[in-house]
């Protein structure tokens, strides 16, 4: 079986955001960037669904800055191939990324035929929709997301799929193959690999580079400004020492009849 | 912009959701300004008898067809496009939890409109509608200008009180067919939780970790937090996808909505989709090393320290305030 991953970067968000003196995106000179979280998680269950069925896995993804190490952990992950589009210009829009993303799965040699299409199921920046439905719509595929489970049946053409619904309920459905998963975590924690292995990777590993073709105009959003959240409201923040502050929390919680 | 203001209806087993009633609190401003009506589409199999939930709504838009039986994005996108098509509302509004993913994507693609996700406000401006969206996890937010309509809208959980939405009465009903092929992705069956472990959602004291609990073994500080205060350790996703914490203890979106007297967040950065599981939570404790993190704003009491250092403290002082008592 073929499984096509299709991977994002997003910047990391436990370092400082600042907004570009535009007012309108952010500052990237400082921005770290790393793979989106849903996205390690596709990648392993594709790893995964290779282990239990065979097959190959390709990794693809718009250029974007620390993308190729995130390509060459995926390929010391167990990738077969990783494919890297070039060139293409999107910005803070998902929709137009989905839509080269697809043209590129379309026209590059031996990404069709793909059994399984997965991506993480929501990106933190995906302001302009989700990535897995506009994948399954430009490619005439059906889609389905927040999945936590796959098990591929392919001699009868389909995956039984689980996802999740609110209150830890999960829901089962049964799609046909090919298919697009936005998946939200994997059947197992994405597997660690040691930096040597990445290391190797990258004297033996090759990123393919595909230039992005023209995409079909995509509608696209007006941001008109970006900003920090202003609060509407703030904790009473505790001061001091962690022994400081414990005591004080004591008082403030007794006070409320908590302790 | 001119036309009615829709909001999706979200119901799920039988029961329309609290976040439908602050949708339709938030559709009720937006009709305001735009000065049209506002429309609760009730898309369902037999589910006509929620529409008297709805009377927050000027009127209720109800098409029922089997496929739509279980939320399916597929159904219900083509629903919605074939309504709006012919109906040409301003904004179609659809909540964003884990019941309705999706939908507004395929509805924006099958429109060609780009749909507006993660949206916390909405406004007329010059006669054309802004939206607010938190985005990057709600460290940053987004003002987004739409000129086309409809707007195809996904809206975050909590943006209005329920019950400025809720009202019950006998809102206008107008029934319309749609037509719809069986969705390709077939519902099967509910996998119900787990049953053994406890149900958070009950329990009075809660300390959640989140991933600045770094590693598994530092769990060990929060079960001794949460034994001196006779509460339960629960967490947030990313501890949960980690396998350090049963899924029966994960807190938001996907997991239990909590109403613990005392909710202590420990490592936590306070993502919406966190968030949504504790506003029904009475006193909040933040924990964690970023002064800017998110959860600060929905926390009373905030202690800018790592959580691995300050838990202990604190259990320490809970200990000796209880001897002392």
């Amino acid at each position: 079986m073929h499984f096509l991953v299709v991977f994002r970067m997003v910047p990391d968000v436990v370092e400082e955001l600042e907004v570009a003196p535009g007012g309108k995106s952010l500052e990237t000179e400082y921005l770290r960037m790393i793979a989106s979280e849903s996205d390690d998680h596709a990648l392993e269950e594709a790893l995964l669904l290779k282990e239990r069925h065979g097959g190959s896995v390709t990794v693809v993804a718009a250029d974007a800055p620390e993308l190729d190490d995130a390509l060459f952990s995926a390929l010391a992950k167990g990738a077969d191939r990783v494919v890297k589009i070039t060139g293409a210009e999107f910005g803070l829009s998902t929709s137009r990324m989905a839509g080269i993303v697809a043209a590129t799965i379309r026209h590059t040699p031996g990404l069709l035929p793909a059994d399984l299409i997965l991506t993480g199921t929501q990106a933190i920046d995906d302001l302009d929709g989700l990535i897995a439905p506009l994948l399954g719509f430009h490619l005439g595929l059906p889609s389905l997301g927040i999945v936590t489970s796959v098990e591929c049946q392919p001699a009868c053409g389909a995956a039984v799929v689980t996802r999740e619904f609110p209150d830890g309920v999960r829901g089962q459905f049964e799609i046909p193959l090919p298919a697009v998963l936005g998946v939200q975590a994997a059947e197992k924690p994405p597997r660690y690999v040691p930096v040597a292995k990445v290391r190797a990777a990258m004297k033996s590993g090759r990123i393919e580079e595909v230039p992005a073709p023209e995409p079909a105009v995509a509608p696209s959003l007006e941001i008109v400004r970006m900003s920090k959240p202003v609060p509407l409201s703030h904790a009473e923040m505790l001061e001091g020492d962690p022994e400081m502050a414990a005591a004080e929390l004591c008082k403030m919680l007794a006070g409320r009849g908590l302790l | 912009m001119e036309g009615d203001t829709w909001v999706l209806v979200e119901h799920w087993r039988g029961r329309v959701t609290e976040t439908t009633f602050e949708t339709l609190a938030l559709g009720r401003e937006l009709a305001d300004s735009l000065g049209g009506r506002l429309v609760a589409v009730l898309l369902g199999h037999q589910c006509a008898s929620l529409a008297a939930q709805l009377a927050a709504a000027d009127g209720v838009l109800c098409g029922e067809h089997d496929a739509l039986a279980e939320p399916s994005p597929e159904s219900y996108a083509e629903a919605l496009h074939q309504l709006s098509s012919a109906r040409s509302p301003a904004a179609v509004l659809i909540p964003l939890t884990n019941v309705t993913l999706g939908i507004g994507t395929l509805l924006g693609a099958r429109l060609g409109l780009p749909a507006v996700n993660f949206c916390k406000d909405l406004r007329v401006s010059g006669g054309n509608l802004e939206a607010t969206c938190t985005i990057y996890g709600g460290k940053m937010e987004a003002v987004v200008a739409i000129r086309r309509q409809p707007a195809v809208l996904g809206i975050w959980p909590g943006v209005r009180p329920v019950d400025k939405g809720r009202l019950t009465g006998a809102p206008p009903v107008e029934n319309v067919p749609v037509t719809l092929p069986q969705p390709q992705a077939r519902f099967r069956r509910y996998l119900e939780p787990e049953a053994g472990d406890i149900d958070i959602s009950q329990v009075e004291c809660l300390v959640a970790v989140g991933r600045g609990i770094q590693d598994k073994q530092n769990l060990a500080v929060a079960e001794e937090l949460a034994a001196s205060l006779g509460g339960a350790v629960c967490g947030s996703r990313p501890v949960i996808d980690q396998g350090w914490l049963p899924l029966s203890r994960q807190v938001g979106k996907s997991g239990a909505n909590v109403k613990a007297r005392l909710y202590i967040a420990a490592g936590i950065s306070g993502a919406p989709e966190h968030v949504e599981g504790i506003r029904q939570a009475g006193t909040i404790v933040a924990v964690n090393t970023d002064p800017h993190a998110p959860i600060f704003s929905f926390a009373h009491y905030g202690i800018v320290a790592d959580a691995i250092e300050f838990l202990p403290a604190f259990t320490e002082a809970v200990r000796k305030r209880k001897q002392g008592a």
